[in-house]
């Protein structure tokens, strides 16, 4: 076991690292798509007051960093759940990240979310009309599947910029691969090693999504009659 | 107060530099990308694979606590730098921007259409500047709104720097969060400085596109 000596036994608890890394990555995927899809619907309101909410939630979010917004919740929440029962109360790490890394990734994913519906021709909404489908059955069987086609691409990059993200939230203590390492290069004092092994786990995982990311675009392109 | 001011003005120092050193270093990348030489492509790969697919927090990590773990480069005349948070902040950050900057000016370059060269040879230039002259200031151009939202990743990273104490912008307003708990104006604040920098970084570029774009 080579690679076991090379990282003095820590292997195992970097893979554990790892996992954590996909969940908080999965979860904060979860709560960025449903922030996406309302910020999109408050975008694309009729309202003025909607649609305002709906743009200030996209710029404001898109241009701070993604940190402040980790640091904002865990610190926050930590201070309003304080208020609320009286007593210290430790925010859970995992808890605070998804919830800021889902606030990041929901105001790309409204952007590219409008951008693609927008991206459909009015005519295939007017055709479909014509030909007698409900306003539900026009957006569920011929808008959205064209917009999904669109947002493909867009959505993929951003979900792969969301897994490096997570590693930012081993600043508060949640227990993924950065913090593993970080763990791991103090007990062994040999940080390069350790951060090399969490960089190449990112790289396999990133790889990966990227492939499958391709797989399906050109899935997706066969699809394509123009 | 005035420490977000100074956090601020870190934050825009570190960005500044981190930006002019990879946009210094995507023109390297970017050539060897496109170049003939598959040797040359599989390094400038290799770079673009590494630095975009892995986070740039590790690559922090690796370059200022990894640097220290060999012995060579702790007696190197490279030490006083990597030892040195500020130096490690703008290295780093710079490489990953090269990263992205490369691949976006490579694939610009490879769409400047090939009779843009024709015809600046047939004008007489050489083959450097038709690259300097021609070549590359067209391809500057059709990337620049990419390169604009490159500055505000840029900017948004710095944010990093306060993991390895530098005490910028984002590190700033966590130190404040504790001492004053007033965690939410504090956040708010700041967010409003990044919110203002980047704007303007924006809008900036937006006018730039535009009095470039002028000759179109």
């Amino acid at each position: 076991m080579a690679e076991a000596d090379l990282l003095h036994g820590f292997g195992g608890q970097l893979m554990r690292g790892a996992a954590t890394t996909v969940q908080l990555a999965l979860a904060s995927l979860a709560v960025g798509t449903l922030l996406g899809a309302g910020g999109c619907w408050l975008q694309l309101s009729t309202r003025t007051a909607s649609r305002t909410v709906g743009y200030a939630y996209a710029a404001v979010i898109r241009s701070v960093p993604d940190l402040l917004l980790v640091f904002a919740v865990f610190f926050g929440g930590a201070m309003t759940l304080a208020t609320l029962t009286g007593r210290h109360v430790e925010v859970d790490a995992f808890l605070a990240g998804a919830i800021a890394l889902g606030l990041s990734f929901g105001a790309y994913a409204s952007e590219i979310a409008r951008g693609a519906l927008l991206s459909v021709p009015d005519a295939q909404r007017e055709a479909a009309r014509t030909l007698g489908l409900s306003r539900a059955q026009t957006m569920w069987t011929v808008t959205l599947p064209q917009a999904a086609r669109a947002a493909l691409a867009p959505f993929g990059n951003q979900t792969i910029v969301l897994l490096k993200q997570t590693s930012i939230v081993s600043i508060v203590g949640c227990d993924e691969v950065m913090r593993k390492a970080a763990e791991a290069s103090g007990a062994t004092r040999e940080p390069f090693t350790m951060y090399l092994a969490a960089a190449c786990i990112y790289l396999a995982l990133t790889g990966i999504m990227s492939l499958g990311l391709e797989w399906t675009e050109r899935r997706v392109s066969r699809l394509d009659t123009r | 107060m005035p420490a977000l001011v100074n956090g601020a003005w870190l934050t825009l120092t570190l960005t500044t530099l981190a930006v002019l050193a990879g946009i210094a270093l995507a023109l390297p990348v970017a050539m060897c990308r496109n170049a003939p030489l598959a040797g040359l492509r599989a390094i400038a790969n290799a770079y673009i694979l590494f630095f975009r697919g892995t986070p740039a927090l590790v690559q922090l990590f690796l370059l200022y606590y990894g640097s220290g773990q060999f012995e060579l480069i702790r007696h190197s005349f490279m030490w006083p730098v990597l030892r040195d948070p500020f130096w490690c902040v703008v290295i780093a950050l710079g490489l990953n921007s090269a990263a992205y900057t490369g691949k976006t000016l490579a694939s610009a370059l490879a769409t400047v259409p090939a009779s843009m060269r024709e015809g600046a040879f047939v004008l007489g230039l050489s083959r450097l500047q038709a690259f300097w002259q021609i070549e590359l200031p067209l391809a500057v151009r059709s990337a620049l709104p990419v390169l604009g939202n490159e500055i505000v990743l840029t900017c948004k990273a710095t944010s990093l720097a306060s993991t390895v104490t530098l005490m910028e912008l984002t590190g700033t307003a966590r130190l404040l969060a504790a001492e004053s708990y007033a965690p939410y104006e504090v956040f708010l604040g700041a967010g409003l400085v990044y919110l203002a920098l980047n704007y303007t970084v924006l809008h900036g570029m937006r006018r730039l596109e535009m009095f470039l774009g002028r000759s179109r």
